[in-house]
């Protein structure tokens, strides 16, 4: 039994699908990229998956030992976000919240596990900052750190490196895969084809022609000819 | 001089009520001020003050001897439904509300001119609509009904302080590791619509939406974490409303006025420290 598996799903909006008949299986410790144009239905596709969105059709089902609701996410950062009065703590913090029920206060414990995971992604001396004064690189560190509070089964990433510049991309992708070499699984969104190439176990290509496969056969594949041709292109 | 006509007024028992009450609802509304201002949730307080002033009409023109009775319910019900008009359809829900609001308070005032038995309704819906000297005639019973509502909503925010963080800060987050972040979005809601009833009588409806913006405003231009921002708008609030009462009793100004235009002055102030600060 794989973690996710995906069978003809259908995701959009109001019943308008964005994009059909997707099929993919995420194994423990994978490393799967989701990639393809903008406006493609990525996102949407990943909200699905994390059930914030009910499906238009088809079915996803989660196995070997993985609930619906043990999944971390990185959004994509909203404009709400960027000026919210918050320490860092606060938000590490309130990565606990989907486990504590009706628990008001946090525990000792979980006090603990927030410093390590902030250590872990190292950003223990930020601790006691405020988020809207760190930089971009600072605040995705600060949201990969209260995800792992919630879970370190697997985390969902959308765009995770967007808006950062290349030497604190580069950091991002090492502690992403580092991770993933300590056994959590990921999925992550990227318009950064070459990153998902290095990086990825599986890709996931979505857009007029859907692929999903493990990066050497999608590398062989149509699917990757047009796209790298035209992200190279776009590039220049 | 003063201190000595304070210690005069606060041996009228309508004065401590009026202190106490105007304290509490201060603090009430302060705390979820934060949250609304920051899930851009503020047109929910707004709509919902008209609804209150619209509803306060029909218990008037009923002749209720208790208010609350009709007021409450249909606050509460308005707060559900605005709730879920506004995250179902963004844009349309602004103007679903807009409607709303504008046509509580045109139907309130209809009601009022035309089934009114008192002599002075323009007095009447003036006083409803910014805050009547009613406050310094509370009975007893209104009080204790405050103190016990103010205890439940500040329970309430305590136990789940967390919570509403974390549905504030990223509801997609929270919901996708397991939170009930609908149940904490009704919650807020309903929690809010006690709170606007309950302050329709300190500074009437028109005003409600400054007393829950204004400390919280304040606030996030000096601090720049959850729990600083929410314990200095609530000090805030309470200073506003304990002296803007005393103000208005000492000079003979409107109650809600006066703590509105005093939470205005605070603003002005803390606005001034932040541009200074940073
Ligand atoms: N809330 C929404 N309601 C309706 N349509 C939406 C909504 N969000 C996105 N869309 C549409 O769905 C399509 C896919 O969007 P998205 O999943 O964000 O793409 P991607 O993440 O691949 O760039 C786009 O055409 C977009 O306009
Ligand atoms: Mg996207």
């Amino acid at each position: 039994m794989s973690y996710i598996t995906v069978k003809d799903l259908s995701v959009g909006y109001d019943g308008v699908a964005v994009e059909k008949n997707i099929n993919f299986t995420v194994e423990k410790g994978n490393y799967l990229c989701i990639v393809g144009e903008n406006g493609s239905g990525k996102t949407t596709l990943m909200k699905t998956l994390l059930g914030l969105r009910s499906p238009l059709s088809g079915q996803i089902e989660y196995g070997d030992g993985l609930k619906k609701n043990e999944m971390g996410y990185l959004p994509q950062q909203t404009v709400v976000q960027k000026d919210f009065p918050a320490s860092v703590k606060e938000i590490v913090m309130s990565g606990f919240e989907g486990s504590a029920g009706l628990r008001p206060f946090y525990t000792k414990a979980e006090k603990e596990e927030a410093a390590a995971n902030m250590e872990r992604m190292g950003i223990s001396d930020l601790a006691g900052r405020f988020y809207r004064e760190l930089s971009g690189g600072q605040q995705q560190r600060v949201l990969l750190a209260r995800a792992l509070c919630a879970t370190k089964k697997i985390l969902l990433l959308d765009e995770p490196v967007s808006g950062l510049d290349p030497l604190v991309t580069a950091q991002m992708y090492e502690l992403i895969a580092g991770l993933n070499k300590d056994g959590v699984t990921i999925i992550m969104i990227s318009h950064d084809i070459e990153a998902a190439v290095k990086y990825a176990s599986h890709i996931l290509h979505i857009g007029s022609d859907i692929f999903f496969g493990s990066k050497n056969e999608y590398l062989k594949s149509s699917a990757a000819k047009g796209f790298l041709a035209t992200e190279k292109g776009g590039e220049n | 001089m003063l201190f000595e006509k304070l210690a005069l007024y606060m041996q009228y028992p309508f004065v401590r009520y009026a202190l106490i009450v105007g304290v509490l609802i201060a603090l009430c509304s302060s705390l979820l001020g934060v949250t609304l201002v920051l899930k851009r949730f503020s047109f929910i307080g707004d709509g919902l003050s008209h609804v209150a002033f619209g509803a306060m009409a029909v218990a008037t023109v009923a002749g209720l001897s208790n208010d609350m009775l009709i007021i409450m319910p249909i606050t509460v019900l308005s707060a559900i439904l605005l709730l879920k008009n506004g995250q179902n359809a963004r844009i349309k829900g602004d103007a679903a509300i807009a409607m709303i609001s504008v046509g509580a308070l045109a139907f309130g005032y209809l009601l009022m001119n035309l089934f009114s038995t008192s002599s002075n309704v323009s007095g009447d819906v003036c006083s409803t609509l910014f805050g009547s000297t009613s406050i310094l005639t509370l009975t007893k019973e209104e009080v204790a009904l405050c103190i016990i509502l103010s205890i439940v909503v500040l329970l309430i925010f305590i136990l789940f302080y967390n919570k509403i963080f974390a549905v504030t800060f990223d509801e997609n987050f929270a919901k996708a590791t397991g939170v009930k972040a609908d149940g904490y979005n009704l919650l807020i809601a309903v929690t809010i619509a006690v709170i606007i009833v309950l302050a329709m009588n300190l500074v009437g409806s028109l005003l409600i939406s400054a007393l829950i913006i204004f400390p919280s405003l304040s606030a996030m231009r000096i601090f720049k974490s959850f729990k600083s921002v929410t314990v200095c708008s609530a000090l805030l609030s309470v200073f506003c409303a304990f002296f803007g009462i005393i103000i208005s009793i000492v000079a003979g100004t409107p109650v809600g006025s006066t703590i509105v235009a005093m939470d205005a002055a605070v603003f002005a102030v803390c606005y001034i420290i932040g541009i200074i600060k940073y």
